[in-house]
């Protein structure tokens, strides 16, 4: 069995992200890390190689972005995957969810994945939706959100929260399938890991090398157009007290809630 | 013509709450766009011809049924794609949840479609619509306008507003779906499961609720006193209750529950999107978190930066005295 994880570069939690207003794009610059939610794909994908109960060949680790988005796959790696895929070409520069989903798909079908992972989320784009789009192009089953995955031969059962509840769905392989954050607790690379990381094979992809149609990407290839970008209406800051001494920070809190009458 | 199309999810023969929200907005745009809202609802022999006129009351127009699976995206992709190539709909419109993401995403990469999520507003401009959506953790709000045949808008939850437009009923349309051989392949083997026990969070005038800083599940016993004092009920975040710490009955956000007690007083929530639309209409909202980046600051009325394990004890003890006084 193949498991390909998709793995995206963000911007660090702990940067200021703004928008570019000559490109309307996310300024991409500044610090970068290996999404968060990714890691629980790739632990998850750990999970079921050194589960057992089926025999997992490789994990690879594949990605879309510029140049540095390279060091989200040395991450990747360093994790536990076994190799790794860049796909970056100009052209796929500005695309939107549908031509990023469809870039990918034609990425992974040169793979040939029995199951693709992928997190729940993108910690700077908030889209939740990648799987799907890639799914339909693939002609996979799919299902996001997992918290839960047992593998059998050929199979899945997988648990999720849906809006009525837990759903219990039964899913064939090959599948792709998004993972919640309390799906595991991903592990932390050795510094063996990490060391070995850049020595793992990575290979580069145009989008000539993966039959991309590359009017179906980039700016031009995106059927949709976001701008006019401006401030949410402002909500007036509420009060903030800093926890020093407190028997005071109780009493500040209780005549707060007395002057609304909350108490 | 412009003409919408809305996906309404029901379960144990009720629809919705948010596909009823994105029906009565559907309504109100294709007015101004000079079309019609249309409905499409999937499911089994159930679902009757009255219960699907009804849908009229919110102001669609006709109704589409289809005979497939209910509660996984890919059957409904199939059903939507069929009925937008046989009546050229302009636009996909979908209310907040985890359904709609999939099936909209699903929809807009069959149909070669722009899709916008986590949408809050959509206005009409020039004959057009134009979906505006948060961005950058709400710091920011984006507009995106469609190029193509096809628009996808993905609703945030309780974006929409459930308004009952006029009186007359929807034509009910039958749909033949011919499902692509993936989408037959995801089987529901359970749904709707409730773990944990049944606890009511909707009726409280005040909601003490816990997140992943509580650090245990023992850490919901703290709150229980809390809330026992002020008279209130506890509440949970998603990330809680998929740890098996508190029932599902009891969560707020995305997957769970909305409320908007008087007062609510999250202790160890970070304040993720996600939990936020569950609960930012709240009256008074309070926040004890340790990381004073934490995104709940963004949002609360009064924010307590500190450990909850010191502050919570105490708060319940001073409450219960000024009660008793």
């Amino acid at each position: 069995m193949k498991i390909c994880v998709l793995v995206k570069e963000v911007p660090d939690a702990a940067v200021e992200k703004r928008i570019d207003p000559s490109t309307g794009r996310l300024d991409r610059t500044g610090e970068k890390n290996l999404n968060p939610f990714d890691t629980h794909a790739i632990e998850a994908a750990m999970q079921i190689k050194e589960g057992g109960a089926v025999d997992v060949d490789e994990v690879v680790a594949v990605t879309m972005g510029p140049e540095s988005a390279v060091r989200a796959l040395h991450k990747a790696v360093s994790l536990g995957a076994d190799r790794s895929v860049h796909l970056t070409d100009e052209a796929l520069a500005g695309s939107d969810v549908a031509a990023t989903g469809y870039a990918l798909a034609q990425t992974l079908a040169a793979e040939q994945p029995d199951l693709v992972l992928l997190g729940q989320q993108s910690d700077d784009g908030e889209c939740y939706t990648i799987g799907a789009v890639v799914a339909d192009h693939l002609q996979m089953p799919s299902l996001t959100q997992v918290i839960k995955i047992d593998v059998s031969d050929g199979n899945l059962r997988c648990e999720r929260q849906a809006e009525y509840g837990y759903d219990t769905v039964d899913i064939e392989l090959p599948a792709v399938i998004s993972v919640g954050d309390a799906i595991n607790e991903p592990r932390y690379p050795s510094l063996k890991a990490i060391m070995g990381a850049k020595k793992k094979p990575l290979d580069t992809k145009a989008t000539g090398d993966v039959e991309i149609d590359v009017a179906m990407v980039g700016g031009d290839g995106s059927q949709v157009a976001c701008g006019n970008f401006h401030d949410p209406p402002q909500k007036e800051a509420g009060q903030i007290i800093e926890d020093e001494d407190t028997a005071e920070t109780v009493e500040k809190i209780v005549a707060w809630l007395d002057e609304r009458k909350l108490i | 013509m412009s003409n919408i199309l809305v996906y309404v999810l029901h379960y144990e023969g009720e629809f919705n709450k948010n596909s009823l929200g994105a029906v009565s907005e559907a309504a109100k745009l294709a007015s101004e766009l000079g079309g019609e809202a249309h409905a499409i609802v999937v499911g089994d022999d159930g679902l009757t011809d009255e219960f699907l006129a009804g849908l009229g009351k919110y102001g669609a127009t006709k109704v589409f049924r289809a005979k497939a699976p209910e509660g996984l995206a890919q059957p409904v992709v199939d059903a939507m794609a069929k009925v937008i190539d046989d009546n050229g709909h302009s636009y996909a419109l979908f209310g907040g949840g985890l359904l709609g993401f999939e099936i909209g995403a699903g929809l807009a990469a069959r149909k070669k479609a722009g899709v916008t999520m986590e949408v809050t507003e959509v206005k009409v401009d020039n004959g057009e619509l134009v979906a505006s959506r948060p961005i950058l953790q709400d710091s920011m709000i984006s507009e995106s306008r469609y190029t193509g045949d096809l628009g996808v808008i993905i609703g945030r939850l309780n974006a929409f507003e459930v308004a009952e437009r006029n009186g007359a009923s929807a034509t009910v349309e039958d749909v033949d779906v011919e499902l692509s051989p993936f989408s037959t392949k995801a089987k529901m083997v359970q749904r709707g499961e409730q773990r944990g026990a049944d606890v009511n969070i909707e009726d409280a005038d005040v909601l003490i609720a816990g997140g992943r800083g509580l650090g245990k599940p023992e850490g919901f016993e703290q709150l229980d006193e809390l809330a026992a004092a002020f008279g209130g009920a506890v509440a949970a975040t998603r990330a809680v209750v998929d740890a098996g710490w508190f029932p599902y009955a009891g969560q707020i956000g995305q997957t769970g529950k909305t409320v908007a007690p008087k007062l609510y007083l999250a202790a160890g929530i970070s304040g993720a999107i996600q939990h936020k639309v569950g609960m930012q209409n709240s009256e008074n909202i309070v926040a004890i978190n340790k990381d004073s980046n934490a995104p709940i600051f963004e949002f609360s009325d009064l924010g307590i930066v500190g450990d909850l394990n010191k502050i919570v004890p105490k708060l319940t003890e001073a409450v219960k005295a000024k009660k008793g006084s």
